[in-house]
């Protein structure tokens, strides 16, 4: 058994569980539960009100159904809505207090959060199913008045700012996802920049959920205020488990005149086995609304993992000459399958957006760009270059573009080129010939073809990026 | 070092090598002329291991059965393959490339792999060696280079991995002078006691540059005649069709 266990391990090296001590809410979804988990968080009384008014909301909506991914009904009353260590249900005072076994595991994912082994350059905010469990470089970032904390802090400390921002870009009745989000949401990040600054340093969360049956409900709200610039980086791992686990996620960003947000993203969720057993449904609404003049968001994804990944990065454009970017790499393996893309949503004068998205599909998988550019009928001189490139490993997964288009106002230009290749037998032959062994030769072709996006994310992240790519496709060629 | 006994070799059903049998010992150089469509690109194949051909005989390099082996392990042991079509990679830069291919094998012998710094020095030396702009070695792998600039990428990628055995498919074909020259360089700087030679041509002007030991007409799927040098000229002055 243990044996069987570990083979397993060698596919998805982030698969393990942690033994841990948990308190939960009662499993299902229902008033009670929304109370206790704004109770356990110890939240004001409008927070608790918000999250019943998307719960009223939530009643009267059906789950979307025009995705490529098809996937089992879910029970939504056969789900833990929260579930967090037992040791870190209380405040801590330092990290040194923290959970060995919580220290440990992410150590063993690679983020280590003791002072002394931190990442350089880099702070962390560590989400643990639905709490935050640590954020490391609180002080230096205070110093330059950056806001750097759990969303559960933010609410309690922050209150001016949350009530402002909080579904101010993603409505509370958004849809169906959104709306239960806004209803049970656990924990996420919240940042604020402040006036002219740029931060000092790459902030990061690092989501991992851990107890089983449990559903991840993040919720992150990033704030840029004027002029200033902020490089953010998440990723996720999950264990290896025969059920599906729902992670529905609401991220928000705001940057407002002369700002800059850049979000990237490494999903590397527990995709399921071999057979397609298994794994995360990762049902994300993410959005930024650059609200200022010149304001700038740009969005970095690299999904590698999740059963199901849906979701669609997108950028309100309302602020003049502001510009939205997506860059994304959805690679997608045996029976693992995407949907996903953007909106650029063209509402300021000489608004800019440009998106670039590379689809690699292997196994039996099914890989779907999907994207909107809309352009208001003001948004003067408005821009937007799109290139969707697909590759194909084998043949029996699938690639699918589906461009949608709305232009509304004569001086626009929209520029549109999508390719759609298979892996060349013969670039592989030839990287053989020179003594690359197959998954070798994949990894580095399919490197090569990700390039414009690889190349966008920030520097200490590349790395691994270009390594789980290889990993994700490992056994793609038989 | 490489022998091979009563080759055959089809494809879809296609006879194209019909018991085709050579002998190439260490250091020697072979060159093999033949009409289009007579069969050597499908022999440099299958030394090097492509997939797709049903074959028979025998062919062992260096007491290896060398159709045994999968194609990075002939690449290990030591035998080149500079295509007649050198292959274009979008997004890998070329010395990266390079690098990656030389540590591969490096490291699939057991020797100890070159880090950046080394990597880039033998570069330089080797590059300037073959006068190869080394701004092409910054660009993508063989996207947009212009046909000779590929071939010379070749035998650059050959100089620095120092095989036992190169093939040579059609590498002088659409080459400048210079270019010949260079391309000409590369091998004999290689030539030494122990690396041979496998040169696949259509032009004895290549063999002015390269004096190889033998030189082998392959008709039809089998060599036909082996001789040295004159044979070359002899074909070039007659043409395949009133050769034998
Ligand atoms: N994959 C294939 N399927 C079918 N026929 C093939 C295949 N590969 C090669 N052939 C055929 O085998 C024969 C020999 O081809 P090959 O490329 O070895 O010739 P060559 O001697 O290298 O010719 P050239 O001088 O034009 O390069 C040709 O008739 C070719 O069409
Ligand atoms: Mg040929």
């Amino acid at each position: 058994m243990i044996d069987k266990e570990l083979e397993k391990l060698k596919d998805y090296k982030y698969g393990f569980t942690t033994e841990i001590e948990n308190i939960k809410a009662p499993k299902g979804l229902n008033k009670e539960v929304i109370k206790f988990i704004s109770n356990i968080k110890k939240e004001p009384e409008w927070m608790l009100q918000w999250r019943l008014k998307a719960f009223e909301r939530l009643k009267h909506l059906k789950e979307p159904d025009w995705q490529k991914p098809k996937f089992s009904k879910i029970n939504y009353q056969d789900i833990y809505y929260y579930s967090a260590p037992k040791s870190a249900s209380e405040k801590l005072k330092s990290l040194d207090e923290l959970d060995p076994k919580l220290l440990e595991t992410y150590n063993k994912l690679g983020i280590p959060l003791q002072e002394q082994k931190r990442l350089n350059g880099i702070a962390v905010d560590a989400i643990f199913d639905s709490v935050s469990v640590a954020t490391t470089f609180k002080d230096k970032l205070t110093e330059k008045g950056v806001i750097f904390c759990s969303m559960s802090e933010a609410i309690k400390k922050h209150p001016e700012l949350v009530k402002k921002y909080l579904g101010s870009v993603i409505p509370v009745n958004d849809h169906y996802f959104a709306t239960l989000n806004s209803a049970v949401f656990t924990d996420g990040s919240f940042v604020y920049i402040p006036e002219n600054i740029r931060c000092p340093m790459e902030l990061s969360t690092y989501f991992r959920i851990n107890a089983s049956e449990t559903g991840q409900f993040e919720r992150t709200l990033i704030i840029a205020d004027k002029g200033s610039y902020v490089s953010y980086l998440e990723g996720c791992t999950a264990p290896m488990r025969d059920e599906n686990q729902l992670h529905a996620a609401n991220v928000e960003l705001i940057a407002l005149d002369n700002a800059e947000i850049k979000y990237s993203t490494v999903q590397n969720w527990y995709p399921g086995d071999k057979n397609g057993k298994g794994g995360i449904y990762n049902f994300v609404t993410k959005r930024g609304l650059c609200k200022g003049k010149n304001s700038k968001i740009s969005w970095t994804q690299v999904e590698t993992g999740s059963a199901i990944t849906w979701k669609y990065p997108s950028c309100i454009l309302q602020g003049d000459n502001s510009i939205g970017e997506f860059y994304s790499i959805a690679i997608t393996n045996n029976y693992q399958k995407a949907d996903t893309g953007t909106k650029m949503i063209h509402i300021g004068k000489n608004t800019k957006s440009k998106i670039i998205s590379k689809g690699i599909s292997a196994g039996y998988a099914d890989n779907t760009y999907r994207g909107l550019v809309n352009i208001f009928p003001k948004a003067k001189n408005a821009r937007n270059f799109t290139q969707c490139d697909s590759l194909l490993i084998g043949n029996k997964c699938g690639a699918h573009t589906v461009p949608y288009i709305k232009n509304r106002n004569s001086e626009s230009k929209i520029e549109h080129e999508a390719t759609t290749s298979k892996i060349n037998e013969d670039q592989l032959y030839y990287c053989q010939q020179r003594g690359l062994n197959t998954e070798d030769a994949i990894s580095l072709i399919v490197n090569g073809f990700c390039k414009e996006v690889l190349q966008q994310l920030p520097m200490e992240f590349a790395v691994e990026a270009q390594k789980l790519v290889g990993i994700s496709l490992e056994g793609s060629v038989g | 070092m490489l022998e091979i006994k009563n080759l055959k070799a089809s494809i879809e059903n296609k006879e194209i090598l019909k018991g085709l049998n050579l002998n190439i010992k260490a250091g020697e150089v072979h060159a093999i002329m033949g009409p289009n469509a007579s069969g050597k690109s499908t022999l440099s194949n299958i030394l090097s291991g492509k997939k797709g051909y049903e074959i028979s005989g025998e062919v062992r390099f260096e007491n290896n059965n060398l159709l045994k082996l999968g194609i990075e392990e002939r690449a290990h042991k030591g035998i080149f393959l500079a295509f007649q079509y050198p292959l274009e990679i979008p997004g890998v830069n070329t010395n990266n490339f390079l690098k990656t291919s030389l540590n591969a094998i490096k490291k699939a012998r057991g020797e100890k792999e070159l880090d950046a710094i080394e990597f880039l020095k033998l570069v330089k030396k080797k590059s300037s060696d073959l006068k190869i702009e080394e701004k092409i070695l910054n660009r993508h792998l063989n996207v947009g280079f212009s046909g000779g600039e590929k071939k010379k990428n070749e035998i650059l990628q050959m100089s620095i991995l120092n095989p036992k055995l190169s093939i040579l498919d059609e590498t002088d074909s659409g080459l400048d002078i210079d270019a010949l020259r260079i391309v000409s360089e590369g091998v004999n700087t290689l030539r030494g006691s122990k690396n041979s030679f496998l040169i696949i041509t259509h032009y004895q002007r290549l063999l002015n540059y390269i004096k190889p030991d033998y030189v082998h007409v392959l008709k039809n799927g089998k060599i036909i005649k082996t001789g040295n040098f004159e044979l070359a000229l002899e074909l070039e002055n007659k043409g395949y069709e009133n050769f034998l």
